[in-house]
């Protein structure tokens, strides 16, 4: 009976955390400065949320029917594949569009050349038009 | 004590959803709306995982994993479209 009490302590613990991260990064993308400030909450905090609610939703099922599940796992498998690469898109668009960002981000768009900068052009490196 | 959890969640997930109906709604430009959208996706995913345990049923997560692979690709779409103003080149 104990360790019943102390699995549903558990599963009880993961879905608070899951929902608070959830939230803290929902907090973040509507609270922070620009664009690349607020990338981080959803990519990170978001992910790892829902990551601690699916590893309660899986453990809950696995303690009801007595046998472990795949979804969950396919679930959070590919979450955590493609919230990277979907970051890193919105981050490109980001910097193509060249928005505005406040003056404590750091870093360059390093993607861009010397001439879409406002400085003198440069011929490509690998082919030299010139 | 599960009951409660749930509650606790399911209120948190729901404020999240507002968050990011905020951002959409503010803007203010294109990026962070896409952001605002991907965002949204995920945080349905938590609303159906939690549906489901309410529920006590594992027949929507089939819906989740469905709606996580249709929001990856159409983020993928709108940002190819952004970048290139065409989705297939």
């Amino acid at each position: 009976m104990t360790q019943y009490v102390i699995l549903e302590g558990v599963i009880a613990f993961f879905l608070v955390a899951g929902g608070a991260f959830t939230f803290i990064g929902s907090l973040g993308m509507a609270h922070l400065r620009d664009f690349y400030m607020r990338l981080h909450g959803p990519t990170k905090a978001t992910t790892l949320g829902i990551g601690s609610m699916l590893i309660a939703s899986m453990l809950y099922f696995w303690v009801v029917d007595g046998k472990p599940d795949i979804q969950e796992m396919l679930i959070t498998l590919f979450l955590f594949i493609t919230a990277p690469v979907s970051a890193h898109l919105l981050a490109k668009t980001g910097l193509h569009l060249q928005l505005r960002h406040a003056d404590k981000t750091l870093g360059m768009p390093v993607e861009l050349r010397k001439e879409e900068v406002g400085e003198k052009p440069v011929p490509h490196p690998d082919k030299g038009h010139g | 004590m599960l009951d409660t959890a749930l509650w606790i969640s399911l209120t948190l997930v729901v404020a999240a959803l507002a968050l990011n109906v905020y951002r959409m709604v503010v803007g203010p430009d294109m990026p962070d709306r896409l952001l605002a959208l991907d965002t949204m996706y995920v945080n349905s995913i938590a609303l159906i995982v939690l549906l489901g345990l309410w529920l006590n049923t594992k027949d929507y997560f089939e819906a989740a994993l469905l709606i996580a692979m249709l929001g990856f690709i159409s983020t993928v779409a709108v940002c190819k479209y952004i970048l290139r103003g065409d989705i297939i080149e």
